[in-house]
């Protein structure tokens, strides 16, 4: 990638300080295990909630595939004070949303609405979380909309590509498990399924609940004390032992053919470091520089911007609970399937050979530290990254502490980080493309 | 509480440039936007998607700032750089820390007047533009509602996508993109706006300095062709790929500053729920509008949705359906038709007027939470009416009577002015086989 020849240090376009802290995140957990966290901000007239729950398709079996998620769906069609429609007229008659959705490692929901209508929307995800009646009109109407989802999917090429990728990357793991499950799979579970594993497994043990917006921490905590308070759950299962992740043992390859599509998408990489990776930041911070930065970083240069071969050509580090994957990604012509793919390659390999220089150490540094105001401007930014200062026991001085330890990070750190994780000749291809 | 509203400051330079300036102080950034006036609807057949591509073309730079040197210069401040084209307008915007702007600003002032436009760059550009489109066409609702556009539009250049034409995209030239950009890139066919942490007076002055010394263009004479009013329904019917069959029906509705376009946002909140008018913010889900309870309750579709956009010259109020397998277009349309002549015939209550309101008023609240998206608002508003339609717009929408609904459904609602464009999968068709096996990804229902 061309460069200028000036260089400056990265500099803090803010005071750390002043970023959410111990000074301003009010924290409590209640005697459940349920930890609230609550940011207050009075930019705009409303409010973010934002909940992780410790249930997920890591506590179904393989032959139960889409159970967790199908049954998280499901709270929202009913409870023992709401039918469906009352549910949702009642959020949407005042702008508001609110939507649950599963996971692996957590399930959990997502609302939004105007700071005056914060009790309204989470009396109703208490509800829903906690007294479900799974209504088995609603289920089959629930079953008929997955299983038109899973026919969309089955025809995209990003996505195949994506499972097959998965499926490759992680063999006898649950991550190679699609976690939105498989037609046969949501054929078969019952609506007493959706019931017992919602009893089971949904609970406040290891719930982390973020409340951003225009609202007074005592007042959310007294409300989130008489929704959820006096929830209990005794027999909530702790998360199984996931298997150990292998990087690919040789170059192993997936194709996928989907008759009549136009473009093929390629998927190439390996699983990558999780969330608690002691040298996590390195491999983000490469990850932006391999392609990400500016148009797609190096891969992106080089695929797009050079090459002329694709509309999207980039790299992602999913991090996690678990070891998501890191991998490069493009929608190309399928003529162009091969040089894509060996201009990935290309780059990865000299990623993993070849030092960054300080150069582009620099700017990248400067791109992470520039972009955390971005982040944190708007009630969704602002949930995001506090809930998960929790969800990965970051601390609640992360933040502040962020900017000291990006500047840390070195070349060698680089390269090493990549090194463990990525190769130009071990790795996981998947292509999906009509032929 | 929420600071009390802050005020626009507009004011237009000696050669023709608009300038709306809004101070924001809440947050340590700067949302610069650079509209103009050029998006499909000035482009004729033979170089159709052009001003999409000379949208690209400008992020290659110019002799000052070279593509990769402005990208890096943004991206090492942290700042979000991106560009859009729309039927009617191509936008530009960085968003940056306040005391970065400067860079966005002498940047977008070069830009309006000394591109480059390398033939190799064009050369390399045509292949990632013609793979945009692939990528597109790799979705059938793409294809659908390409199909239902161009029949809905005869005459007017609404007829296609913003995109372009495969044609076109194959046989344009250097000298026509250039052209086109010399064409349309002009002071006087362009909107500057700026939102956030900046002195008023300070920033005018600045902006005066980078952008006055270009000169107004005369405008192209040529205006588009006013789509005829159509006299009879027009169907489409396209078979392809997969197992999902797909059902969209569109309708001719006037443009954004006519007094029917707020009745019409009542229409399609009751309809098929709140349509967010934010490019960046939040929405609401539609699970308890009309069409939702007779479509997807009822076990037809697995989602609907309404589109009704803000337009420059009458364009279309669009359904959407993703019919449930196992169901047909044909039957999603019967029950669509009777929800139609339902609103048409009787009012709608009040209450669900009030609740159209509120919805609005909500959304409203999360698009003023960035300034990017009330950057998005105050050019967009400028640009098909002027930035006041965003003001006014709550109350206008809160003058809507039941009577002002029920009118716009007749006048705008009949068979006679819609097109309907079904998308049949040709397993399904040809009545064979079992689904191929399900997978993973992002793509939404509809």
């Amino acid at each position: 990638m061309p460069t200028t020849k000036t260089k400056r240090p990265a500099r803090l376009p803010f005071n750390p300080q002043s970023l959410p802290g111990p000074e301003t995140i009010t924290r409590r957990e209640l005697s459940n295990g349920i930890v609230a966290l609550i940011y207050e901000n009075n930019t705009s007239p409303s409010v973010v909630v934002d909940a992780d729950l410790r249930a997920g398709s890591l506590w179904e079996s393989r032959a139960q595939a889409g159970l967790a998620g199908f049954a998280t769906a499901a709270l929202m069609r009913g409870t023992e004070r709401n039918t469906f429609s009352e549910i949702y007229e009642a959020i949407e008659s005042v702008g508001a949303s609110l939507g649950m959705s599963g996971g692996t490692h957590t399930s959990g929901f997502y609302g939004k609405s105007l700071a005056e209508d914060l009790s309204l929307l989470l009396g109703l995800a208490a509800d829903a979380l906690r007294q479900p009646t799974f209504p088995a009109d609603q289920v089959e109407r629930l079953r008929g909309e997955l299983l038109t989802r899973l026919g969309i999917r089955a025809n995209n090429t990003r996505a195949r590509a994506e499972e097959a990728f998965y499926e490759a990357a992680y063999p006898g793991h649950p991550y190679a498990v699609d976690e939105d499950g498989y037609p046969e799979t949501i054929q078969a579970i019952t609506r007493d399924d959706l019931a017992a594993f919602h009893r089971r497994h949904f609970g406040p043990r290891g719930m982390i609940l973020t409340v951003v917006g225009a609202v007074r921490a005592s007042e959310v905590l007294e409300l989130v004390e008489r929704c959820f308070g006096d929830w209990a759950n005794p027999q909530q299962p702790p998360e199984p032992a996931l298997p150990p992740v292998m990087p690919p043992p040789a170059a192993v390859v997936r194709r996928v053919v989907l008759p009549g599509k136009i473009q093929s998408d390629v998927v190439l990489g390996a699983p990558g470091p999780a969330r608690r990776h002691p040298q996590f930041l390195a491999a983000r911070l490469a990850n932006n520089i391999l392609g990400v930065f500016g148009m797609g970083g190096r891969i992106g240069y080089h695929v797009r911007e050079k090459g002329g071969m694709a509309y999207y050509a980039a790299t992602a580090l999913d991090g996690g609970l678990g070891p998501g994957p890191w991998r490069a990604y493009a929608g190309v012509n399928p003529k162009n399937v091969d040089k894509a793919v060996d201009l990935m390659r290309r780059e990865i390999r000299k990623f993993t050979t070849r030092k960054v220089t300080a150069e582009e150490l620099e700017d990248n540094k400067a791109n992470f530290l520039g972009r955390l105001p971005f982040g944190l401007e708007t009630n969704e930014g602002l949930a995001g990254n506090v809930g998960s200062l929790e969800l990965y026991q970051l601390g609640l001085d992360y933040l502040q502490r962020y900017p000291s330890m990006i500047q840390a990070i070195t070349r060698d750190e680089i390269q090493a980080v990549a090194r463990e994780f990525l190769s130009a000749d071990n790795y996981v291809l998947a292509v999906a493309g009509p032929e | 509480m929420p600071p009390a509203k802050p005020k626009v400051t507009k004011t237009r330079l000696s050669n023709g440039l608009t300038v709306l300036l809004k101070e924001v102080h809440t947050a340590p950034l700067i949302s610069f936007w650079l509209w103009y006036r050029v998006g499909s609807r000035n482009e004729l057949p033979g170089q159709t998607g052009i001003s999409h591509w000379v949208e690209h073309m400008m992020f290659k730079g110019t002799r000052r700032y070279p593509g990769e040197v402005a990208e890096r210069a943004i991206a090492r401040d942290g700042g979000i750089y991106n560009a859009m084209t729309w039927i009617d307008w191509t936008a530009y915007f960085e968003t940056m820390p306040a005391d970065k702007i400067d860079f966005a600003l002498r940047m977008e002032a070069e830009r309006m007047g000394r591109a480059l436009f390398p033939p190799k760059e064009v050369a390399s550009e045509r292949t990632v533009i013609i793979s945009e489109r692939q990528g597109r066409e790799n979705s059938p609702s793409f294809r659908l509602a390409e199909e239902v556009q161009a029949a809905a539009f005869r005459v007017h250049s609404y007829h296609h996508e913003v995109i372009g034409d495969m044609a076109d995209l194959e046989t344009m030239t250097r000298d026509d993109l250039y052209g086109h950009y010399r064409q349309y890139y002009a002071p006087n066919n362009a909107i500057a706006v700026v939102v956030g942490d900046f002195k008023t007076g300070e920033m005018l002055a600045r902006i005066k300095t980078l952008f006055g010394g270009y000169r107004p263009k005369a405008r192209p004479a040529r205006r588009p062709r006013p789509e005829p009013e159509q006299k009879g329904e027009r169907r489409v019917t396209l078979g392809g790929e997969g197992e999902t069959a797909y059902l969209e029906v569109v309708y001719h509705v006037p443009n954004a500053a006519h007094p029917d376009f707020y009745p019409l946002v009542a229409l399609d909140s009751i309809l098929a729920g709140a349509t967010a008018l934010n490019m960046f913010g939040g929405g609401t889900s539609n699970k308890s509008s009309r069409l939702y309870r007779a479509l997807v309750e009822t076990g037809l579709a697995a989602s609907v949705s309404g589109g009704l956009s803000p337009t420059l010259d009458p364009f279309l109020y669009s359904i959407f359906c993703t019919v449930r397998q196992g169901q047909t277009p044909a039957a999603v349309e019967q029950a669509l038709d009777v929800e139609i002549e339902r609103i048409r015939q009787e009012p709608v209550s009040a209450q669900e007027l009030a609740k159209a309101v509120k919805q609005a008023r909500a959304l409203f609240a999360y698009g003023a939470e960035s300034v990017t998206n009330q950057g998005y608002w105050l050019g967009h508003t400028e640009l098909f009416d002027t930035y006041r339609w965003f003001d006014s717009y709550l109350d206008r929408l809160g003058a809507v009577a039941p009577a002002d609904v029920q009118r716009v459904a007749q006048r705008y609602l009949p068979r006679t002015n819609r097109t309907v464009g079904h998308f049949v999968p040709e397993a399904r068709a040809n009545g064979a086989g079992s689904p191929p096996p399900a997978a993973a990804g992002d793509e939404d229902l509809a």
